[in-house]
């Protein structure tokens, strides 16, 4: 049997049934690294030493390792965001989500690509290079946690954190056929997440299958005393919801998210995946989201603001990539002229932009009542159903370059993903099917706040009565 | 000259006195080892994120309620976004739309008398780490100790009209602060800082002239005379027929003079925007009520109840409430001994002559207790008013108590009649030409036989008596 087939969950119970070994494991997944990564590239590097497994605590995970988005804070460990602006930088302190993982005896073992500061949705934008798509090395794997979904995708991880804030999660999962989770805003801790826009970012899991991503959730989340947008809220069993039955749950279609832009071949897999969840008795009712239409133009408003902001530190002053000049102005200037890629000096003049004096109220002001407008279309919605469907990525993944220098074309990539951010609302990506070029197709699931629980109940559902997460890339 | 009228106003940033930073778990303590008082947050490392300390804001709307101004119900901060080597993130942390609280007043006594000047706002944010440029080196070095302390800045409306009023109203805001104990103010350690806004118009003008911003102001005197410089210039500049540009000035306190900032002058876009990693969230009345109920007697109150409760003159008042340290002190003593008067005399010159500054009274080597002893030997006639100055002289250098002192330097008052007719005897017989004045009726010559037995004592005779057995003796030794 190979081990680095296996979910987290089946892993486990080897280690319990003594059957396997977290070393065995750990070797397992170095043999399967060495055959396919340098094809792939989704680890930026692997973070070596295995602790004992007798180090962790009993009836915990017990040294299962994870892959870890570039973006998520380990201590000691380079934590670069794929930007040449933080090379050598080595994070002084754990991510909460780290330091729980740890606590439960998973351990991160791998760092994994991603666009720099997750700008993009292709892992194009990484100073490290593209990661390829598993399916199709000519394509990217989305993104930009590419890295954690190609990876996964690829069985060189059991299982990965990524980040979300327009759909970096889901979208790459749904390019690369694994389930990638974007919790609720607040389920789960930010602190030690290099923050990309701190009112749309979340971390969440990206797994083999539906029960790893309900484990997954279930370590990670929770109240925390250092992110004071972490919702004090109780962690329920997310397993429980599993195998409750889907009969008579109202799952709405939002129209608009099958209008104009959406590829037809991707329209008629999501749409035989619905049918899927009708035969399993769940309620199909049309739904309207009639502001959804502007959420792309909101996000590029408010992400860009928020990064603009949040990327003013890295100025080459404390920590990482510096570029001295004449006085301190010019040390800043050069710092950050060869220290940031393109598409991140975009989103900061995006953003610096957006937020000038003069422009504001235009601007910013604006695109936060339309975010209200896009949270209320979803308040509205989720009187008449539990749960939404549809589309992930109006296409299945496009070719490497393809839409690198068109930004426009690459925004519009996460037209589906980004009301979930702007609405702070738990949406899943879960394999749906092929394209008959045989590249995969996901189908996303939407939810109200903090109700991850009916979309793992769902999403399993649909997992349980279709073989798509079971095929393999490689 | 006279033909202007000058408009001031002040920005006063103070530090408060919580233990902790304001949006981390890292000590406040000042003078410890540059950056050991620091963690991810506060040196904005990538991935921290900022959580309020509650107590910080208790003591900013304390402080805002005791000025009389009104508590924002929404409690919100935005990041101020600007480029400096001191500021970790390149943003700042503060309040924008929604200070915490607005309007209010302090009444100030400068040289135009009693006046109400009004408190524009008061809000929270985060003070900076310290840039230091060491002498010849071509580097400068990077203190993040104080990145991250609670930094609360207050702005008075532009009431202010002479130089003597803004000293005064800063000493009167200083005063409230330390009376709510929400800082230390202390101005050399940074604690609060004080910068002035000057412009001047012609009297009768409705609109303000051009202003001017005058940075580095290290104490009130530096207020008071850079205003004045300030106002001169200014006028000096209009009369000349010049302009005026809206600038930012630096005082020079070797030179007395403001001068312009050296650096270019950029016009500042801050890009003000809600701080996404603070949920906004609301203050009940309940809440600001009970923080209300916290709220000290504050200095023009007690003021008021020195005049009325110790029958004290408003002066003496007025100079024993500047300090809260002073007044403390003084309370203690009358609490111990019933002459108020008494003490307030005391305190207002011996005792302050000792302890230096007002604020030197806490660390004043004499206690309240101490003070009492000695007075309590005073009013029992065991010394006298010049030999209580000399003890609470030495009580100071030994930090001993007044009776160790009095019977050290033997100056308790010698009641003894014995000890005294045998030192007049000694005077007298070492002061024949002086005996013999006195005698051809010259009455100096009496004064200073006085002196010479008072000499003889230490000063520790009473006068008086001094005076009846001299006059006896003189009368016997009569040729």
């Amino acid at each position: 049997m190979d081990l680095f087939r296996q979910t987290a969950h089946s892993l486990i119970r080897l280690i319990q049934e003594k059957k396997s070994s977290p070393s065995e494991i750990i070797a397992s997944l170095r043999q399967r690294i060495k055959a396919v990564d340098p094809s792939l590239h989704a680890y930026l590097s692997l973070d070596g030493e295995l602790q004992a497994p007798e180090s962790f605590p009993k009836g915990s995970f017990q040294g299962l390792p994870i892959g870890i988005k570039d973006n998520i804070c380990v201590k000691g460990r380079l934590t670069t965001c794929c930007s040449k602006i933080l090379e050598g930088f080595r994070s002084p302190y754990h991510a909460t989500v780290v330091r729980r993982l740890l606590a439960q005896g998973v351990f991160p073992f791998g760092r994994t690509n991603m666009d720099e500061f997750a700008f993009g949705s292709s892992t194009e934008t990484s100073c490290y290079g593209v990661t390829f798509n598993p399916w199709d090395r000519k394509r990217i794997p989305g993104g930009s946690s590419g890295g954690s979904a190609a990876a996964v995708a690829a069985d060189e991880a059991i299982w990965a954190l990524g980040s979300d804030t327009g759909g970096s999660i889901r979208q790459p999962a749904s390019l690369c056929s694994v389930v990638g989770l974007k919790p609720t805003y607040g389920r789960v801790s930010r602190y030690g997440l290099v923050a990309f826009a701190s009112s749309l970012d979340q971390i969440g899991p990206i797994t083999k299958d539906v029960e790893d991503a309900a484990l997954l959730l279930g370590v990670i989340a929770g109240r925390d005393e250092m992110d004071s947008t972490s919702a004090d809220l109780p962690v329920p069993d997310y397993r429980k919801a599993l195998k409750k039955e889907i009969r008579g749950i109202r799952l709405g279609v939002p129209k608009e998210h099958f209008e104009k832009g959406l590829d037809p071949e991707v329209e008629a897999i999501v749409r035989r995946g619905i049918d899927t969840l009708k035969q399993l008795g769940a309620e199909i009712k049309e739904v309207s989201l009639p502001h959804s239409p502007q959420a792309v133009a909101v996000y590029y408003i408010v992400a860009p603001a928020e990064a603009s902001s949040n990327l003013a530190r890295f100025d080459g002053v404390q920590y990482g990539y510096r570029e001295e000049g004449e006085d301190l102005l010019s040390t800043y200037s050069l710092t950050r002229k060869r220290g940031f890629g393109k598409e991140a000096k975009r989103r900061i003049m995006l953003g610096t932009y957006a937020l000038s004096s003069g422009y504001y109220d235009a601007y910013y002001l604006k695109a936060l009542k339309v975010r209200t407008l896009i949270k209320q279309d979803f308040d509205r919605a989720f009187r008449n159903c539990d749960c939404l469907a549809g589309p992930v990525s109006p296409t299945a993944a496009f070719r490497l370059g393809e839409k690198l220098e068109d930004p426009l074309t690459m925004y519009l990539s996460d037209i589906y993903t980004i009301p979930a951010n702007l609405a702070g609302i738990p949406a899943i990506s879960i394999p749906c099917g092929f394209t008959r070029s045989g590249l995969p197709v996901g189908i996303q699931f939407l939810a109200r706040p903090f109700a991850e629980e009916t979309l793992f109940q769902v999403a399993y559902a649909f997992e349980q009565n279709t073989d798509f997460h079971e095929r393999k890339p490689l | 000259m006279s033909d202007y009228e000058p408009v001031i106003g002040l920005e006063v940033h103070v530090e408060l006195s919580t233990e902790t930073k304001v949006f981390c778990g890292c000590p406040t303590r000042f003078g410890a080892e540059p950056n050991t008082q620091t963690c991810p947050v506060c040196l904005g490392f990538p991935g921290s994120l900022p959580v309020l300390n509650r107590k910080a804001l208790e003591y900013g709307i304390k402080t805002a309620l005791a000025l009389h101004g009104t508590i924002s119900p929404l409690i919100k901060f935005d990041r101020k976004n600007y480029f400096y080597p001191d500021l970790p993130k390149n943003y700042q942390i503060s309040q924008y739309d929604l200070p915490l609280g607005r309007g209010g007043y302090i009444m100030v006594e400068g040289d135009t008398g009693k006046k109400k000047i009004r408190i524009h706002r008061v809000h929270l944010e985060e003070d900076t780490g310290k840039l230091i440029h060491p002498e010849a080196s071509p580097t400068s070095l990077l203190d993040f100790n104080r990145s991250g302390i609670p930094l609360l800045e207050i702005v008075s409306e532009p009431d202010i009209r002479t130089p003597d009023e803004a000293h005064a109203y800063a000493t009167a805001l200083k005063a409230n602060l330390e009376y709510l104990d929400v800082s230390d103010c202390n101005m050399e350690q940074g604690s609060l800082r004080c910068d002035t806004n000057v412009s001047v118009r012609k009297k009768g003008q409705e609109t303000f002239g051009t202003k001017v911003e005058i940075k580095n102001l290290n104490s009130f005197r530096a207020v008071k005379l850079s205003v004045q410089y300030e106002i001169d210039r200014q006028i000096r500049q209009l009369e000349a027929g010049g302009k005026l540009v809206q600038e930012t000035r630096l005082w020079d306190p070797a030179k007395n003079a403001t001068f312009p900032m050296r650096s270019k002058e950029y016009a500042h876009d801050y890009r003000y925007f809600p701080e996404p990693d603070l949920v906004p969230f609301v203050l009940s009345k309940g809440e600001i009520e009970a923080l209300r109920e916290t709220i000290p007697e504050l200095p023009e109150e007690r003021m008021e109840r020195f005049v009325k409760g110790y029958q004290l003159p408003p002066y003496d008042a007025k100079v024993l409430t500047s300090e809260k340290a002073l007044s403390d002190y003084f309370e203690a003593s009358v609490r111990l001994f019933s002459n108020p008067k008494q003490v307030a005399n005391w305190v207002i010159g011996p005792v302050l002559e000792h302890a230096k500054t007002p604020e030197g009274i806490a660390s004043f080597a004499v206690p309240p207790e101490r003070l009492v002893e000695l007075l309590r030997f005073l009013e029992s006639g065991k010394i006298t008013q010049l030999a209580a100055k000399q003890v609470l002289e030495e009580m100071v250098r030994t930090k001993e108590p007044a009776a160790a002192v009095i019977q050290r330097e033997n100056l308790s008052q010698i009641q003894d009649t014995g000890t005294l007719e045998h030192l007049i005897q000694e005077a007298i017989r070492e002061n024949p030409k002086t005996v013999a004045d006195y005698h051809q009726g010259k009455e100096n010559a009496m004064m200073y036989l006085i002196g010479q037995v008072m000499k003889k004592t230490k000063g520790s005779a009473n006068p008086k008596k001094v005076n009846v057995l001299l006059k006896e003796k003189l009368e016997e030794a009569k040729p």
